[in-house]
């Protein structure tokens, strides 16, 4: 559903991403991996159409986004949602009114069904009778659930996940990594999710994905991807400790 | 800059039309000035009284105070000193808001959400810009002759029929409409800088501290540069 064909993008005279080519497949968790600064969140973003490349194309379905803006575009994001990394809840809102605001603004839907869908979505993230709260008087953890739940009221095809559980204890990261699970296989949406933690991700991506150097170092299933022979990858990887590294690389 | 107002107008034009953003923005930039504009209004008639009697006095002209202080009011101070002060609170404030919201990629999330920014976030107040300064100016004027007819007739003993008889006789309609023209095309102004500074603000407290600076200081120049062109086109 997701294609990126060759991008390439140089950020403040950076080069970042130096054609990366990645498919992601339809219905799968995908997550990406990598060191700080290597462009993660930047790939994560070109897939939305919120950064263009400067050589490369975007696939999404049999639309081609790196070049699109205004109502194209638009049309094309109305399959996706993103929970950014510090949820970006409007500050202004309280939390039903955040999960309301698609609904509001993009379907025009009033009266009593947006408050049945809103205190539906805010019950399956944990969050029942919370709505009244501004953003300011939230946890991280519940601010990534609310920011879960607006990603999830408009029912979208494609939710991106932008490090989700940066700034939250191991418990919290847990739990916000369980209600990912549990929504997705529930939902079967599409996932694509930036993520440092390691070894979490193997437990819950179908795919995982490494970015080394501003190109797909790898891309296999969780349980293949810890079969490599990469030894720059197993070191990578082998910080979470579920990885036994090679003798050479442990002595 | 240019590309940045246009746009926003284009997306005004097209629906949703978001009144109540507009209103809710009308709210914020004009009632929630209304103290300081009175405020600032009411002392620069005093003063603008005070410093006119002993000057007119010299010429024996006392009787022309209320001219003195409804024209420079209307033509200069009201457009002026109103859109200063409309920068002051209002504007500071809407660079800072847009431009939070950038940094904590709120705007980002308006864009995965298929809503435009600019149509959402700047075109309304672009609108409330434009229609709630000339509303404040209008006060402006109207507390500022107040104030100098307070200094004027109640303090310095100028007679109320010479004050307000030359108010009525000195102020003509054409006054009044460069008034408001000048304080359409500095609402324009204030709100297009503002909105412009907090939309492209670089990602950092200092980057926002900059924008807010910026957008204060480049709406104010703009504000006295673009008097001096209207007044010189007007007279």
């Amino acid at each position: 559903m997701i294609k990126l064909v060759g991008i390439e993008k140089t950020l403040g005279g950076q080069p970042v991403l130096q054609g990366v080519d990645l498919s992601i497949p339809v219905g799968k968790l995908t997550t990406i991996i990598g060191r700080s600064g290597e462009g993660k969140s930047v790939l994560l973003k070109h897939m939305i159409g919120l950064m263009q490349p400067d050589r490369g194309e975007v696939w999404v379905g049999n639309v081609e986004i790196s070049r699109l803006s205004g109502t194209p575009l638009n049309d094309v994001r109305k399959q996706f949602a993103m929970l950014f990394q510090g949820a970006a809840l409007f500050d202004s809102l309280s939390v039903f009114e955040n999960v309301a605001f698609p609904l509001r603004e993009k379907l025009r839907m009033k009266g009593p069904e947006v408050g049945r869908r809103v205190e539906e979505k805010l019950e399956e993230v944990g969050l029942a009778g919370m709505g009244h709260k501004f953003p300011a008087e939230l946890s991280g953890g519940m601010r990534k659930r609310a920011g879960l739940a607006r990603a999830l009221v408009m029912e979208p095809e494609i939710i991106l996940f932008d490090e989700p559980t940066t700034g939250l204890d191991p418990l919290m990261a847990k739990s916000i990594h369980d209600l990912i699970v549990t929504m997705h296989r529930r939902l079967g949406f599409t996932a694509v999710m930036v993520s440092h933690e390691i070894p979490e991700i193997f437990g819950i991506s179908d795919w995982v994905a490494m970015l080394r150097k501003g190109k797909i170092a790898l891309m296999a299933t969780a349980a293949e991807f810890q079969q490599t022979a990469d030894p720059e990858i197993l070191e990578f990887i082998s910080v979470g400790g579920t990885v036994a590294l090679p003798g050479s690389l442990v002595g | 800059m240019l590309l940045f107002v246009l746009s926003a107008f284009a997306w005004l034009m097209r629906p949703p039309f978001r009144f109540h953003q507009i209103m809710k923005q009308l709210h914020f930039i004009g009632y929630r000035s209304t103290f300081v504009v009175v405020l600032t209004a009411g002392f620069t008639g005093m003063v603008l009284a005070l410093q006119g009697y002993y000057s007119l006095r010299k010429f024996g002209s006392e009787g022309l105070l209320g001219a003195a202080v409804a024209l420079s009011m209307i033509r200069e101070l009201g457009p002026v000193l109103a859109a200063l002060m409309v920068t002051a609170r209002a504007g500071s404030a809407m660079t800072a808001e847009i431009g939070i919201m950038r940094i904590t990629e709120q705007i980002d999330a308006l864009d995965t959400m298929a809503i435009n920014p600019r149509q959402y976030l700047i075109a309304p107040k672009l609108v409330a810009g434009i229609l709630g300064v000339p509303l404040l100016v209008a006060l402006f004027d109207v507390v500022g002759i107040y104030g100098g007819s307070l200094v004027g007739v109640d303090l310095l003993g100028v007679s109320e029929g010479a004050y307000w008889n030359s108010v009525e006789s000195a102020v003509e309609w054409k006054d009044v409409y460069g008034g408001i023209l000048k304080s359409v095309c500095f609402g324009l102004i204030v709100s297009w800088v503002c909105c412009y500074k907090g939309f492209y603000t670089r990602q950092s407290a200092e980057g926002l501290g900059s924008a807010t600076t910026e957008a204060v200081v480049l709406s104010s120049v703009l504000i006295l540069v673009g008097d001096y062109v209207l007044t010189s086109v007007l007279l």
